[in-house]
């Protein structure tokens, strides 16, 4: 990695209520993560240099240009502005996109805030998936993404022989853990019996193995090591960062393996210097759209032994008081999934736990390094960021 | 996104030939008045249906109505021409040694041209597949859809495309997994040659060989 880059910290971060639907529009609910974020680091909006806005389909909201929709608020007015959009990979895009324009030494100061409103697409915003399909080979067939999930984790489970009683399990900790999240939608105490219990959508898909259709928004402000260290005692370092697109040919590859998260991952390790990610990282907020996609892509991110995950999670690895606490905040599933706004709630999570402000949520091993991972664009990109105190 | 449903013809009348459920509607609950929360400082303003439906929340409709005509390309093109003619075609690499399906123009590995077109099998092995009760647009469906990803012989190894199984006698998961599994040999099954357009759904599915 280049030696002219500079360090960057994270040193705000805010949130607004997750929702199946909420009354604000997404500039309200923008404005709500954006300001919050900013507050917390003591700034006002005239002491940012540049905005980074992430925000997934247009499609969901019918407004074509969302990004620059939404730009007031994300407090963009008379600002550099960039929208960082590769699908479910925004979330963790939009801090690699903010981290790059300040480690550059373009701009000292950056805030990075993520929003979706899913809620306005009519019946469902699944329906707005329809048009991620090839047009002319894969659409004639009526396709969902419920499709795409459920043939993934078919392969995941037929290559390594396992189980969805396992999978369930990954539905019971991160809805467990989002008891504790003020922000959380559907959090619940459940066995993974009721996991089963509930109907299947996608066999081998159940319905509580899919995180919820959601409104919220999520922000962070970055800064340079300078003005990092004037603004706040306890920084967040961004160590590493890394993303890598496989194929859109979805069907020519592994899917029982993610390689575009391990090359995603091996880049942010290589930056952050780790060697032995399995030492060298303590607290992991991978990408949970789906139960099994959690235990995939620990696996991808070298965190777990290939098709091993579910072992480790089923004797308590990846709880709270584990050796690798892992989606500490409830993820997706529990917390819910405002598809851009989710990936960088996973980055706010890791800054409270870094710093030790968590609350209940506060992982147990005094961690002083973290991993963050979404997923998405055409089934195929892995975006990775890694932050440590 | 209701016109969608219009406009993309093909989905909507695969889904019409399968049956629906008539939607469950949850009992309406007293919704409560519509308040901003904030909890640790976090702030939103979360409705409920009952908000919607019962007209407590003022809202703006519009359902857009798109066409697109879309150039189905060099390869595919060639592609959709063979399945006219009952046959599967793939394309080969000759510096990355790989055959795949579906064809494409260049070769994103080596990023130089194809260099040979290849007649496939119409057959193959199921890589994967799911059993699916909703469709497309989240309705019900009672007579499931059996997407799968299929390796089609004579392609590399883990090359597959995406298509439906078809003509088993099970509906439900454990009738339906019973008739096919990971590793499943499956051939095609053809429309009629007259009624042919040269179209992906020219197959209407694979089952089992």
């Amino acid at each position: 990695m280049a030696r002219s880059m500079r360090r960057v910290a994270v040193v705000g971060a805010g949130l607004s209520l997750f929702m199946r639907r909420a009354l604000e529009t997404g500039k309200e609910l923008s404005y709500y993560a954006a300001s919050q974020a900013l507050q917390s680091a003591g700034l006002r909006r005239q002491d940012v240099q540049a905005v980074v806005m992430a925000s997934g389909p247009d499609a969901f909201d019918g407004v074509h240009m969302k990004g620059e929709y939404l730009s007031d608020g994300a407090g963009g007015w008379r600002k550099p502005y960039l929208r960082a959009y590769v699908g479910g990979g925004s979330g963790v895009f939009s801090i690699i996109s903010g981290w790059s324009l300040v480690a550059s030494g373009l701009f000292d100061v950056v805030l990075v805030v993520a929003e979706e409103k899913m809620s306005p697409t009519q019946p469902h915003p699944q329906a707005a998936f329809i048009s991620i399909f090839d047009h002319t080979i894969e659409r004639p067939l009526g396709p969902n993404l419920l499709w795409i999930f459920a043939l993934e984790q078919n392969r995941y489970m037929h290559a390594y022989g396992i189980r969805n009683e396992e999978i369930a399990l990954v539905s019971v900790k991160n809805k467990r853990n989002a008891l504790d999240h003020p922000a959380a939608q559907i959090a619940a105490e459940l066995t993974p019996e009721q996991v089963l219990a509930s109907e299947v959508v996608a066999w081998p898909v159940h319905r509580l193995m899919v995180s919820p259709v959601s409104d919220g928004a999520a922000a962070i402000v970055l800064a340079a090591e300078e003005v990092a260290k004037r603004i706040t005692a306890q920084p967040v370092w961004v160590e590493g960062v890394g993303w890598a697109l496989d194929t859109s040919y979805w069907g020519n590859r592994d899917l029982a393996y993610p390689r575009y998260v391990e090359d995603a991952a091996r880049m942010a390790y290589k930056m952050a210097g780790i060697t032995e990610p399995r030492r060298q990282i303590h607290v992991a907020e991978p990408y949970d759209p789906f139960a099994y996609k959690e235990l995939h892509h620990l696996e991808g991110l070298l965190l777990a032994d290939r098709g091993k995950a579910p072992e480790d999670l089923a004797r308590g690895r990846f709880n709270r008081d584990g050796e690798l606490p892992s989606c500490p905040s409830g993820g997706l599933l529990g917390v819910g999934n405002p598809i851009a706004a989710a990936g960088l709630m996973k980055i706010c999570e890791l800054f409270w736990q870094l710093r030790g402000e968590a609350g209940k949520r506060q992982v147990h091993n005094n961690p002083k390094r973290g991993l963050a991972q979404a997923w998405g664009d055409l089934m195929q990109i892995g975006t990775v960021v890694v932050v440590g105190v | 996104m209701a016109r969608e449903r219009r406009s993309a013809r093909r989905p909507a009348a695969k889904v019409s030939r399968l049956r629906k459920k008539t939607a469950k509607v949850p009992p309406q609950q007293a919704p409560g008045p519509i308040e901003p929360v904030v909890r640790d400082g976090l702030r939103g303003t979360p409705l409920r249906d009952a908000h919607v439906q019962g007209g407590m929340v003022s809202l703006e409709r519009w359902e857009p109505k798109l066409e697109y005509r879309w150039d189905t390309g060099v390869a595919i093109g060639r592609f959709l021409e063979g399945l006219r003619e009952g046959k599967i075609l793939g394309v080969r690499c000759d510096r990355c040694h790989r055959t795949v399906t579906p064809p494409r123009a260049f070769c994103e590995w080596c990023f130089k041209p194809m260099d040979a077109w290849v007649e496939l099998a119409d057959a193959g092995t199921i890589n994967t597949f799911s059993i699916c009760f909703i469709t497309w647009d989240m309705q019900p469906l009672e007579v499931p859809q059996i997407p799968a990803v299929i390796e089609i012989d004579g392609t590399s190894p883990r090359v597959g495309f995406l298509h439906l199984i078809g003509a088993l006698r099970a509906h439900t998961v454990d009738g339906i997994r019973k008739e096919i599994r990971v590793g499943q040999r499956v051939r095609a099954v053809w429309k009629p040659a007259a009624e042919r357009t040269g179209a992906i759904t020219d197959i209407l599915h694979f089952t089992p060989a």
